[in-house]
């Protein structure tokens, strides 16, 4: 790693710190319903109280998400998805909010293009990062040396399951911040967030983890508020996809203040 | 010469295998693989499995030559090693009863499994049965519709089976199903994946698992001719049936290996299941191998007339021995192959599968090429599995049903509507 690299998601978290609270990262799936309204929507949720965008990109088998972001996902590669509507996504949302944007991807759409080239593309649009939910730091040689290349975050999974040692590893491997996987299960509203989650977090910080951000199943502003006392993040997805199909940017906005708790 | 083919381990195969996988996955690869490693070195687990191999299965299975079949093909001998009459109807019940040992090893109480034809299925459902486990089969909806028959064997063995509607309905699609069940059910549950596909153990286990279809073969051709084969042909999806012919021979140069993978309507046409033809590299599923993919990566959906040959990937230990030379993998269209299929059920009163009859095909087309000078030549077939379930769909290939539109009427009548959770 050089010296001069910087995290924008680190940045971005180290910000809502200062105002003490835990920052709130969003999901949206790239292109839903429509590239331009994904743009706004995205945009949306950033002036409403997100600090860190997650831009999923549609992906043919995605094996770590429910029904929700599925069917979405789903219904984007129908219409004909091609992967250069993300970087424009990213440009777009990263020129109107200067937020740091994020993209979640499964690992073959980076491998297909080149993890090199996919990392020039990412950081050309502005892009932080990404989260690679299918890929642990033991695969993770081509990618950790295109992120490094091009000042990127590299955002890997902690999960409930994974040792001190798995633990470090991720810890090692990430930059900008670790993926605390709250439950053992997929994306998906959940009515409460187990205690798993807090341990998830005590254990990564123990194996060197600087920042912690929780992720799966958070939904609600009860949620966020309970995971922002020991985490340094708190992620949403499903219930914003789910605001976005049933009452596009606007239902996004509002959900977003809820769960930033600005109303 | 070579010798190191054989006992591959895992996780790489060249540049291939690996374990793409969620974190949250790992801990229990991790068990699998450790369990295994024990396992399979502790007499009291091997005693186990080759008695169940033996007095459940139903093994050796035999190694019969079909010499009319030989005859229509070409100049070849022609040897069929039938998988086809172990208990269940195909070699999947060898690496299912494993996998049930190593599930009970592991304290685990509930089987999870992806189907395409139903033949994993039906043989992780009987396992289930027999080991007084609970069993969740996850089949693409379209498979349930082309193999209703065995939707309904896996429910009388007491399974779930659950219809996947995702994506394109077919085995890929009951994959991302089961491992989105097996994430969240990891500490009960274990999922018995029926090829040598999936993240490292896998696709050394499941072999090892099936290796005893190689080892029998190699003991009974010696003994029956006197002599090594020529050429050794199976079919390929997954390929494990594939990897457990091709092992008892992999380090014998002299013995030619063919793999025939599903080429449905043509390669040219973009509609079949040949991802090593194709030749792209990727990661589905845990595994980096060749996979049918667009240019975005992106998975492409499969087409064959085999369900159990749909699939848009192929084994990581296959994509290492298509590199290194010591296999050669062709497609084979759905035509050449019930051409095959209806030759073998004319000429030898066998009907095979029909993911095996693309072997069939393989080894017609080879026996043809080598022409009278291969008379003395000698090709074993690994006839995996046995065609009862895909009666239905040969009778329309066929057109043997009287009247098209009672046809039409007489499927939809079998599709699994009852018991099946979409």
């Amino acid at each position: 790693m050089t010296a001069v690299l910087q995290s924008k998601s680190a940045a971005a978290i180290d910000a809502a710190a200062a105002e003490g609270r835990a920052a709130f990262i969003g999901y949206l799936p790239a292109g839903y319903p429509d590239k331009e309204t994904s743009i706004q929507a995205a945009i949306a949720l950033i002036e409403n109280g997100a600090d860190i965008l997650e831009v999923g990109i549609p992906y043919s088998d995605p094996v770590m998400d429910g029904p929700v972001i599925q069917q979405a996902t789903t219904e984007v590669l129908a219409r004909g998805f091609r992967i250069s509507e993300v970087f424009e996504i990213v440009q777009a949302v990263t020129e109107a909010t200067g937020a740091a944007v994020l993209v979640m991807t499964y690992y073959n759409l980076i491998d297909r293009m080149g993890a090199e080239e996919f990392a020039r593309r990412l950081a050309a649009a502005g892009g932080a990062g990404a989260i690679t939910p299918d890929l642990i730091p033991d695969e993770a040689e081509d990618w950790l040396a295109a992120t490094d290349k091009y000042g990127l975050d590299r955002i890997f999974l902690s999960a409930p399951t994974s040792g001190p040692e798995r633990a470090q590893m991720v810890a090692e491997a990430s930059r900008g911040f670790v993926y605390g996987v709250s439950i053992m299960g997929v994306t998906g509203t959940r009515d409460s967030v187990s205690d798993v989650a807090e341990q998830v977090v005590e254990a990564s910080k123990a194996a060197g983890a600087r920042r912690v951000c929780v992720g799966l199943g958070v939904s609600a502003r009860s949620h966020v508020e309970e995971i922002g006392s020991y985490a340094d993040g708190v992620i949403v997805g499903t219930a914003l996809v789910a605001a976005l199909r049933d009452g596009g940017p606007e239902a996004v906005g509002e959900l977003a203040r809820q769960l930033s708790g600005k109303s | 010469m070579n010798t190191h083919y054989r006992d591959a381990a895992g996780p790489y195969f060249g540049d291939y295998g690996g374990r793409w996988m969620p974190e949250s996955l790992v801990a229990a690869l991790d068990e699998v693989a450790d369990t295994f490693a024990k396992a399979k070195a502790d007499p009291e687990f091997t005693d186990e499995y080759f008695r169940l191999c033996r007095e459940y299965t139903g093994r050796p299975s035999l190694l019969t030559e079909a010499k009319r079949f030989a005859s229509e093909a070409g100049h070849a001998r022609i040897f069929l090693k039938r998988e086809d009459l172990n208990h269940t109807g195909s070699h999947k019940i060898n690496n299912v009863l494993g996998q049930a040992l190593i599930a009970r090893r592991l304290g685990k109480t509930r089987l999870i499994a992806e189907t395409g034809a139903g033949q994993h299925g039906v043989a992780t459902a009987t396992a289930a049965a027999l080991f007084g486990m609970d069993c969740v089969v996850y089949m693409g909806s379209a498979d349930t519709r082309r193999q209703a028959l065995n939707v309904a064997r896996m429910q009388l063995l007491g399974a779930e089976v659950i219809a996947v509607d995702h994506g394109a309905q077919t085995l890929k699609d009951a994959i991302n199903e089961a491992l989105r069940d097996w994430v969240a059910s990891v500490e009960t549950t274990h999922y018995v994946l029926g090829t040598v596909a999936g993240p490292h153990p896998f696709p050394e286990m499941v072999r090892w698992f099936h290796q005893i279809i190689g080892e029998e073969a190699r003991e009974q051709i010696l003994t029956q001719t006197g002599r090594l084969p020529d050429a050794v042909a199976a079919c390929v999806g997954g390929g494990s049936n594939a990897i457990g012919i091709f092992h008892g021979f992999l380090d014998d140069p002299g013995v030619e290996l063919f793999g025939y993978e599903a080429g449905g309507d043509g390669v040219e046409t973009g509609r079949h299941a040949s991802a090593i033809t194709l030749g792209r590299s990727g990661v589905l599923h845990g595994a980096r191998s060749y996979l049918m993919q667009d240019e975005d990566g992106q998975t492409v959906d499969s087409h064959s007339i085999s369900a159990g040959l749909d699939y848009p990937s192929v084994g990581p230990q296959h994509a290492y021995l298509n590199d290194q030379g010591r296999v050669t993998y062709q497609p084979v269209t759905d035509a050449d192959c019930m051409s095959a299929f209806e030759s073998l059920c004319r000429t030898e009163g066998i009907i095979p599968a029909i993911e095996s009859a693309h072997a069939l095909a393989g080894a017609a087309r080879l026996s043809a090429e080598w022409g009278p000078e291969g008379a003395e030549k000698v090709i074993i077939v690994n006839l995996s599995g046995r065609g009862d379930k895909d009666v239905a769909t040969a009778a329309e290939w066929f057109d043997l049903l009287p009247d098209q539109e009672s046809d039409i009427e007489t499927a939809d009548a079998a599709a699994p509507e009852v018991g099946v959770q979409a």
